[in-house]
């Protein structure tokens, strides 16, 4: 395969972008989810 | 005397679009739809990327020009799209802001600038790596290139935009007008390769002629686009659902704080 190194790092970034934002969405939302139960009386009803 | 107010029911009439779009402003609503939704639209997402890269590395042919530095096309023009889409969809959730005052729209354009910032930098930077072999330059101050630098800074400046005041009803009205006003580059980045002489080529798709492409190139191509496309949802509607249970976080505090006092 000509260009690998390129195409490794294109492809590296391709995957780790849309990793990183989906991890740190989901870590956020489970912080406020965790968050707002403990403090929502109508939730603990 | 009784003083219990008449209330007289709405006469049928047409219906008020700005009516029908806040029945899905409620925010209880949208977090039990999103809830359902949102492991659905990841895992698309996930399979859908995961197919189209891997058929874009190992099935789809070697350009007869390019070799296998077209392969880099398959992270590269998704990215791409995802960076006008996105930006188009914080144009839709700036107009819902202020013309309707749609409670989650500003909400949403605040998580959809942040996620497309990161989007547009991926195809800036995959089209760097792209272009250096290709061109040999990571950069030229081409039309494409610099509309989307510019697209890029646009995402940065609505970011830093709605955090800059201490009320946040004014920064999300100044971010929602800053998109608006930065829709313009839009249209500049989609024809910027036919006003202009550039180095990048022009588009091989396109919504009213068939695909200039092999369809052995294409369909890695649409598949990667789509798993891109519901990957960028779902880390939106993942971030804005965070927003809405945080805002009611505040709520909650400050009323607690207010009855303490």
């Amino acid at each position: 395969m000509t260009h690998l190194p390129y195409i490794i790092a294109v492809y590296a970034l391709g995957v780790l972008v849309p990793a990183a934002y989906s991890i740190d969405a989901w870590l956020r939302s489970r912080r406020a989810t965790r968050r707002l139960a403990a403090i929502d009386t109508r939730r603990q009803k | 005397m009784d003083t219990t107010p008449v209330v007289t029911p709405r006469p049928p009439g047409p219906s008020q679009p700005g009516r029908s779009l806040h029945r899905f402003a409620n925010p209880g609503r949208f977090l039990r739809i999103s809830g359902v939704a949102l492991p659905w639209v990841a895992i698309i997402g996930a399979v859908l990327t995961a197919i189209g890269f891997g058929a874009g590395l190992f099935l789809a042919p070697a350009d007869w020009q390019q070799g296998d530095a077209v392969r880099m096309m398959y992270v590269h023009v998704p990215s791409a799209w995802l960076a006008s889409g996105g930006y188009f969809g914080l144009a839709v959730c700036s107009l819902l802001s202020l013309v309707w005052r749609h409670p989650l729209a500003d909400l949403a354009a605040a998580e959809i600038s942040t996620v497309g910032a990161g989007f547009t930098a991926l195809c800036l930077a995959s089209g760097s790596i792209w272009g250096k072999p290709m061109w040999g330059a990571w950069w030229v101050w081409d039309a494409r290139l610099t509309s989307v630098l510019v697209l890029f800074f646009l995402y940065l400046g609505h970011v830093a935009l709605v955090r800059a005041f201490d009320d946040p009803t004014r920064g999300y009205r100044a971010g929602a007008i800053l998109a608006l006003i930065g829709v313009v580059n839009l249209p500049i980045i989609k024809f910027s390769v036919d006003w202009w002489n550039t180095l990048h080529q022009p588009a091989s798709i396109g919504l009213t002629g068939a695909p200039t492409m092999h369809i052995d190139m294409f369909w890695p191509l649409a598949v990667a686009g789509f798993g891109y496309i519901f990957i960028f949802a779902a880390i939106v509607l993942t971030r804005t659902r965070s927003a809405v249970m945080e805002r009611r976080i505040r709520g909650l505090l400050s009323a607690r704080a207010e009855r303490q006092t």
